[in-house]
């Protein structure tokens, strides 16, 4: 096999990878979208939010340190004690859970019966009063999320597949952290997909997604279904999160991850759960392959803009997304 | 009052027992709209209670109070000789109130049997992944779960469509799965707004069968809401008769019958229809 042609696989596995990492933040829209129609534009920031919780609680960060120091004039900016990552971890599932409970509570308690904008507006709002609060919390510096996931170049599959090409392929080069990162994806819509068809909750979070009025004449509260998709996004925020941050750093960019997630939805539909990852999918493997090839061509950088041209091909020819079904106007 | 509160037998021998149900002073507006204007009534146990009276009336405005959709601005309800306080119709529901809508509100995406499934969440503590994990409990819970449904499904003759998409039924299968949900909730009480609307006479019929067998069979106690005032005579013991948001009448069949009010309610819509 030439070494072009071995490469340009590379690159395909490479998109995979990536793609797993838009359908992880597509995955948190499509949960809470199915349930509440309410398309959250904060999915980002939750993600951002979560992962800076989680280091600052693995550093023994003090929250709210700049604000208690510049009012009282103390100088405090550690407990002094490292808490171990999965201790962490647990403790920021907590936080997410709270938050999702308070949005509820706070926010969307007082907008039941909004037209859809309303809601949408509302969370944007809730986006940038999450990113203020985040930096409030633990401020704004950059932080390096040391988890101890591996990270590199895989070399036994360099190793095992160098073979395969001429003198021109040294073998695949996959980072370990994307194989562990899909590895977690898949254990994370398993547990979901899991969750929503053979439990209570999740049976109830079905029947709130197809219709609110019948679900609340078996005896389902709404707003405890709501909460629950929060937290379930809360937690899908925290894990895009981890991966996201223990590739580059936590800092603000992160948020601007869910921005990738807006073509992943247009491809995969906003309610399928399914559509959120083969979309994802999709989209990793296409940037990567267009830039792969056609790249060189244009000039580069085709990676910012492939996959909004792509989702607007598909809203002109497929507007109800891969798995969504037909949209027939009735008149 | 006493005699209210005693229990009688039919003549076609079913047992009535005490109050269940009573509303008091039920006063319910939508802005400048009163849809229900200071009405009082009660539903005793194991009766069949039908309201009835022209479009508008403010029927279903009734059941919505009583399945705790829309709370009224004055009045008191009254369950099982408790002053109910405000509740969420979740909450309802839990207290064992089933109920079917004017216009059917079914879970589209889901299959006939996933539908009335729904119908026991409320007995459901566990789910099926516990069952994968700890057997026993769980597993008697879910089997329990599904044994009641297939005798509903069983019940009202619906085995045929166990697994097809709600969405894709026909309107009058509708209407039925609904009955099923409700019932598969094993409710004290069962409310049903207007379940024969857009029948065949056939299907009605099969309707009116059903009302009366789960009465009959179950014990259960129901309110309805009808149009076909043909239907409304054979199953109810009581009637009460609403016009513009007041009671205009209320007792058993014949009484309101013979009610001149009711008459010309009647007679001043009977063209509409
Ligand atoms: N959700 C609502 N918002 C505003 N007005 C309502 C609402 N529900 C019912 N109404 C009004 O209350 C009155 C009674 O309606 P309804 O209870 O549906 O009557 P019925 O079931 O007897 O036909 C009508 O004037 C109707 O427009
Ligand atoms: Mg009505």
């Amino acid at each position: 096999m030439s070494a072009d042609f071995l490469y340009g696989i590379e690159v395909v596995i490479n998109g995979l990878m990536a793609g797993v990492m838009y359908a992880l933040v597509a995955l948190g829209f499509v949960l809470i979208f199915k349930a509440s129609g309410i398309f959250n534009f904060a999915q980002g920031v939750m993600a951002l939010f979560a992962a800076l919780t989680l280091v600052g609680i693995m550093e023994g960060q003090i929250p709210f340190a700049h604000l208690i120091n510049a009012t009282f004039g103390t100088e405090i900016h550690h407990f002094g004690w490292h808490v171990p990552a999965l201790l962490a971890i647990a403790m920021t599932v907590g936080v997410m859970v709270l938050f999702a409970w308070a949005v509820q509570r706070f926010l969307f308690r007082h907008l039941v019966g909004q037209e859809p904008i309303i809601l949408f507006m509302a969370t944007i709002g809730l986006a940038y009063f999450l990113e203020g609060v985040g930096d409030l919390m633990w401020g704004s510096d950059i932080k390096t999320l040391a988890l101890g996931l591996p990270q590199g170049g895989a070399r036994w599959i360099e190793d095992a597949t160098a073979g395969l090409g001429g003198d021109d392929f040294y073998g695949f080069f996959i980072d370990k952290l994307d194989i562990v990162a899909t590895g977690v994806a898949i254990v994370l819509v398993t547990g979901l997909i899991l969750f929503s068809q053979y439990t209570k909750h999740g049976r109830a979070m079905r029947a709130v997604a197809d219709d609110h009025q019948a679900a609340l004449s078996v005896g389902i509260s709404l707003n405890f279904i709501w909460i629950l998709v929060w937290s379930l996004a809360g937690f899908v925020a925290l894990v895009a999160g981890i991966m996201w941050g223990a590739k580059s750093g936590v800092q603000f960019s992160l948020s601007l991850i869910a921005l990738k997630a807006l073509p992943v939805l247009m491809l995969g539909g906003f309610t399928s759960i399914p559509g959120a990852i083969v979309g994802g999918l999709i989209i990793g493997v296409g940037e990567k392959l267009f830039e792969y090839l056609i790249g060189p061509m244009v000039g580069g950088a085709t990676e910012n803009w492939f996959a909004y041209v792509l989702a607007l091909l598909f809203l002109v020819f497929r507007p109800q997304g891969l798995f969504g079904e037909k949209i027939i106007e009735r008149v | 009052m006493k005699d209210m509160t005693e229990s009688y037998v039919t003549e076609d021998g079913r047992t009535i027992g005490d109050v269940m149900l009573d509303l008091r002073n039920i006063t319910l507006r939508f802005g400048g709209v009163e849809a229900i204007k200071d009405i009082s009534f009660d539903i005793r146990e194991g009766e069949i209670r039908a309201i009835i009276g022209p479009n508008g009336a403010g029927k279903s405005s009734m059941l919505n109070v009583i399945s705790g959709f829309y709370i009224p601005q004055e009045g008191e309800v009254w369950f099982h000789g408790r002053k109910r306080p405000q509740m969420k119709p979740y909450q309802v529901a839990r207290q064992g109130i089933a109920r079917t809508f004017q216009n059917i509100a079914l879970f589209e995406g889901m299959t006939v049997l996933d539908n009335i499934m729904t119908g026991r969440l409320n007995y459901t503590k566990s789910g099926m992944l516990a069952q994968a994990i700890w057997k026993g409990k769980a597993e008697r819970e879910e089997t329990e779960n599904r044994e009641k449904v297939e005798r509903v499904i069983d019940f009202l003759e619906i085995q045929a469509i166990r697994k097809t998409p709600v969405g894709r039924l026909p309107y009058g299968l509708k209407k039925r799965v609904e009955l099923a949900r409700a019932l598969a909730a094993d409710p004290k009480l069962l409310l049903l707004d207007e379940p024969m609307a857009g029948m065949n006479v056939e299907e009605k019929e099969d309707m009116s069968r059903f009302i009366l067998d789960v009465n009959d069979e179950f014990g259960t106690t129901i309110a309805l809401i009808e149009h076909d005032m043909g239907v409304v005579m054979d199953l109810s013991d009581r009637v009460v008769v609403m016009d513009y948001g007041k009671k205009i009448g209320d007792g058993t069949p014949d009484d309101v019958r013979n009610n001149q009010a009711v008459i010309d309610a009647y007679l001043g819509v009977a063209h509409d229809d």
